[in-house]
């Protein structure tokens, strides 16, 4: 039994039909094919999957895709606007924040939450923020100097 | 001449990734895929009575599926491992087969018993759990050292005591002898805890027969593709190599566990052989925890001999060493070749003997994670050193100068030769301590712990100074002592007519940033700019041959077997260039990306001769058209970087709880081709050292059950558990290889670990603990103190 959804994603609008049980993760992933959001754990543990929900960052892994009906989503795709890098982006490109690049996304729209509520964080407060998403590479010391540089960038 | 060589080039492959255009395996989608879900043993030890596959095969979208017989029947054999390590009385190694799918017996949670093919993944899963599996229990032998006594269930029928083999390296009647006349003898009994590699990306596979070319390609998350080709295809499946492609393509992390050759690499490839459809499997991250090899795992009493002054005289070193269920890739080196040669430390100990059980356990299989063995050697070692100096009162600084190797350049000076087999290349070891020190102000902080302790804060500080093997090789030597591969590394260097310059690597990046550092090589060595340059690797149809990446062997080997090449191009270049000037080759330099006549101003660029090399008009006689050379790089040796990490901590006497305050870590690579891809290696190594330290650890319970096979579970370090880091470093180019460099992955993985526990136990030593079992959990470190108070 598959239900209709309507949502936006990254400014375009899609109608799909969807299975009941499918997370918001995968209907990004597997029906738009938008693989930037990737998938890390069974027990929302990691982060690998965040992305913006109507203003909020969330790990999509944890919605199902129904529960998304009628919602504007931002996924990593959508960060850069006319081919401009987003500030973080260019913060993570600079800083050498990221290696294997797979909690990348992730940590991005993470960290793009935290600089929506708190344009100027702290070290401490950057690394609270950040403290749901795993990375395994970095040792997190250059994404909390990526974002720092993102929030120096656009203050 | 360097433009590129030693500057922080930001990397050229992090668009893809930042942008969310990365490609990682399970982010390929081929026409009529189909999907798997394996069944996996829920037990740790049973016989298999029966399977019942007949309601997952009447459940919607099921396409078919496989147990291990019908593997068996098809001829498909077991996994291979990769490196022979026999008994000390020279008995063959026992190598019990590890069935692709089990067959008869299950031997850890997580065994794969039948893969389930449908048309999507949730249609796999849900037939997977219609499987039916009649087990027969059987008690589980699960304890590192109990496994190998007497009565012990057996993990297999036909290796008594467990014990596939065991192994001894260095001079035994000497240590003892030393032991027995030393001043002071330091022992410890350590546990070096289990961990799991966890990178982020979950293993996937996919499988893909084309039937009208008869021709298989895999997609996987490995770290050596060429590797898994050549394990599989020789070994497992018995297909012809030339017709079996092997991608990896960006893969989210390693840290070892992508190395070995896994059960479902095998799976996607035959079952889409069957099927004559694409077959995708990925790990779920429950998955993850019971079938990719996990690491460390050693139970070791390790004692120090000192002489009055504090000299050391001779190192005794038993382990129990846990391989898990079956002998995975690389799992028997790791506790031997890769462990009991790292034991002569920085010191000049004159005798030292290390003696290794390796044990079967109803658990999932240990090999190779970010520093295998090393980190293990490392760590006790240096538990040894801080704890004698706590016992003999002496300076824990002051006695490592005392029993440092003297600076040796390995050209001047010639190499050093250990105890324990391996000829060191170059080191200066009191530098990277003397630096540390001065980092973190050391004299300040003892007077600053005095004053803490005199208000009730423990502080502590904790050192550790190690040496590390990357590079593993050379062929002829690692052969000689089981290794039942080459060790070399090959690189492609593809000069285009336009003179831009394709570069064929076997190496492979899963984070470390090859497409960068290898393009700062080749741009500076050619004189050319680094856009002109790509990098290509992760496929056995594009790249002639590969040993992978692992061991933090690729610049030391795979920028080594690039310059090979570059040297190549440009005595070719030469050749043509000279023709075209009109001059002798002699006379000519190559400087700035053109051949100039030297005393003038006659020179003729790359590119023209690039062009020329493939439109051969006016050309010199005799000489092969085209610029493109293949070069393969066998070491002279390994590579040994080495360094000083120094942390500081604040024990909570209340809550147990350790607190990182500083972590100061002085590292010596060798030569740096980008300081800042370097820092960030030892960024994540330091982080994962320390995750061992105080967060991490797989706990199996009596049945063989792991108790913690979660994110939710097990624990890791996140952002907010580190302190900034502090790094330094130093330079000791290695005398062996073109770029004189070393070796950065697994450095701050090997150097952490015992400093944070040092650390502690120099916060709690004056209440009288004096050891401290990883990692350090409140509980634990509360208890000990507790203790000690007692
Ligand atoms: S995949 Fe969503 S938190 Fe891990
Ligand atoms: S960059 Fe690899 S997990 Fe963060």
């Amino acid at each position: 039994m598959s239900v209709s959804i309507n949502v936006t994603v990254n400014g375009r609008g899609y109608q799909e039909e969807v299975e009941p049980r499918l997370l918001l993760a995968d209907f990004l992933r597997d029906v738009l094919g938008l693989t930037g959001t990737h998938v890390g754990c069974d027990t929302s543990g990691c982060g690998a999957c965040t992305i913006i929900v109507d203003g909020k960052a969330v790990k999509s892994c944890t919605l199902l895709a129904v529960q998304a009906d009628g919602a504007d989503l931002t996924t990593i795709e959508g960060l850069a606007s006319n081919g401009a890098l987003h500030p973080l982006q260019e913060g993570f490109h600079e800083e050498h924040g990221l290696q294997c690049g797979f909690c990348t996304p992730g940590m991005i729209m993470a960290a793009w939450q935290l600089l929506e509520r708190n344009p100027n964080p702290s070290d401490a407060e950057i690394r609270h923020a950040l403290e749901g998403n795993f990375c395994r590479c970095t040792g997190y010391e250059n994404i909390v100097k990526s974002v720092r540089a993102a929030a120096g960038s656009a203050a | 001449m360097a433009k590129y060589i030693g500057q922080a080039v930001k990397r050229v492959e992090d668009r893809r990734f930042i942008t969310g255009k990365g490609r990682y395996t399970d982010d390929i989608k081929l026409p009529g895929m189909t999907y798997a879900a394996i069944v996996r043993s829920p037990h740790a030890h049973a016989t298999i009575n029966a399977i019942d596959t007949s309601r997952a095969l009447a459940a919607d979208g099921v396409v078919t599926a496989f147990v291990g017989q019908d593997l068996a029947d098809a001829g498909v054999g077991g996994l291979p491992c990769g490196w022979q390590v026999d008994f000390k009385n020279g008995d063959t190694m026992k190598e019990p087969p590890h069935p692709v799918l089990a067959v008869g017996k299950v031997r850890h949670v997580g065994d794969p018993v039948v893969i389930v093919i449908a048309e999507t993944r949730d249609q796999a899963q849900d037939a997977a759990e219609l499987v039916e599996v009649d087990y027969g229990i059987l008690p589980a032998a699960v304890d590192t050292v109990a496994s190998a006594g007497e009565g012990a269930p057996l993990v297999h029928d036909d290796v008594p005591r467990n014990v596939p083999f065991d192994w001894g390296l260095g001079d035994a009647d000497a240590a003892a002898a030393a032991l027995d006349s030393a001043a002071h003898v330091t022992t410890l009994e350590i546990t070096n805890q289990r961990l799991v590699a966890n990178a982020i990306e979950p293993r996937c596979a996919i499988g893909d027969y084309d039937s009208a070319r008869d021709h298989y390609t895999l997609y996987t998350s490995s770290q050596n593709p060429h590797v898994i080709r050549l394990l599989m295809t020789a070994f497992v499946l018995g297909l012809p190599e030339h017709k079996v492609r092997v991608v990896s393509p960006d893969v989210g992390g390693g840290f070892g566990s992508k190395i070995f050759h896994y059960a479902e690499e095998v799976l996607a490839i035959w079952c889409s052989r069957q099927i004559e459809r694409p077959v995708k499997w990925t790990a779920q991250r429950s998955e993850s925890f019971i079938s990719d090899a996990q690491g460390r795992d050693h139970v070791t009493k390790a004692e120090l001999g000192l002489d009055a002054d504090g000299n050391f005289t001779g190192l005794r070193v038993t382990t129990h060493a846990n391989v898990g269920a079956y002998l995975s890739t690389f799992s028997t080196c790791v506790p031997t070749y890769l462990y009991g040669t790292l034991l002569q430390g920085l010191y000049t100990t004159p005798a030292i003997y290390v003696d290794v059980t390796a044990v079967f356990t109803n658990t999932v299989p240990v090999d190779a994670l970010r520093g295998a063995g090393r980190p293990e050697a490392t760590y006790l070692l240096e538990r040894l050193v801080d704890t004698a100096a706590h016992e003999l009162g002496l300076d824990p600084g002051e006695l490592r100068r005392r029993n440092f190797i003297p600076p040796f350049d390995g050209v001047e000076q010639p190499g050093y030769q250990t105890q324990v087999a391996l000829q060191y290349d170059s080191g200066n070891y009191a530098g990277v301590l003397d630096k540390a020190l001065e980092m973190v102000g050391y004299d300040d902080f003892r007077e600053e712990q005095a004053a803490a302790r005199a208000e009730g804060r423990y502080l502590g500080i904790g050192f550790s100074t190690y040496i590390e093997a990357c590079g593993i090789a050379p062929s002829a030597v690692v052969g000689s002592l089981g290794a039942r591969a080459g060790l070399f590394e090959s690189a492609v260097v593809r000069v285009q007519p336009t003179g831009k310059v394709s570069v064929f690597v076997g190496s492979h990046s899963h984070g470390q940033g090859h497409e960068t550092t290898f393009s700062q090589v080749v741009a500076d060595q050619l004189g050319i700019p680094i856009e002109d340059v790509d990098i290509i690797h992760g496929d056995t149809d594009q790249v002639p041959f590969g040993m992978g990446t692992y061991g933090s062997r690729s610049l030391a080997v795979g920028g080594s077997a690039i310059v090979r090449s570059l040297d190549k191009v440009k005595e070719k270049g030469a050749k043509i260039a000279a023709h075209l000037l009109e001059a002798s080759e002699d006379d000519l330099e190559y400087a700035g990306g053109k051949w100039t006549v030297r005393g003038t101003d006659k020179s003729i660029g790359f590119g023209d001769v690039a062009l020329t090399a493939y439109v051969p008009h006016n050309y010199p006689e005799g000489l092969e058209p085209g610029l493109d050379f293949t070069s393969f790089y066998d070491p002279a040796n390994f590579t040994f970087p080495f360094g000083a990490h120094l942390c500081i901590v604040e024990v909570c006497a209340d809550t147990g709880k350790v607190t990182l305050k500083r972590f100061v870590a002085v590292d010596d690579v060798g030569n740096v081709i980008n300081p800042q891809i370097v820092e960030g290696q030892v960024h994540g190594g330091v982080c994962h050292g320390i995750g061992q330290a105080l967060l991490e650890g797989a706990i199996y319970d009596g049945d063989g059950q792991l108790v913690n096979g979660s994110y939710m579970d097990y624990a890791m370090p996140r952002a907010d558990d580190l302190p900034a880091l502090e790094l330094g470093r130093t330079v000791t180019p290695c005398p062996h290889n073109p770029l004189g460099a070393k070796g950065a992955g697994e450095a701050g993985t090997i150097g952490a670990t015992p400093a944070v526990v040092n650390a502690a136990v120099d916060a709690l030593w004056h209440v009288g603990v004096r050891d401290l079992p990883m990692p350090l959990t409140p509980q634990t470190v509360w208890q000990a103190i507790q203790q000690a108070g007692s």
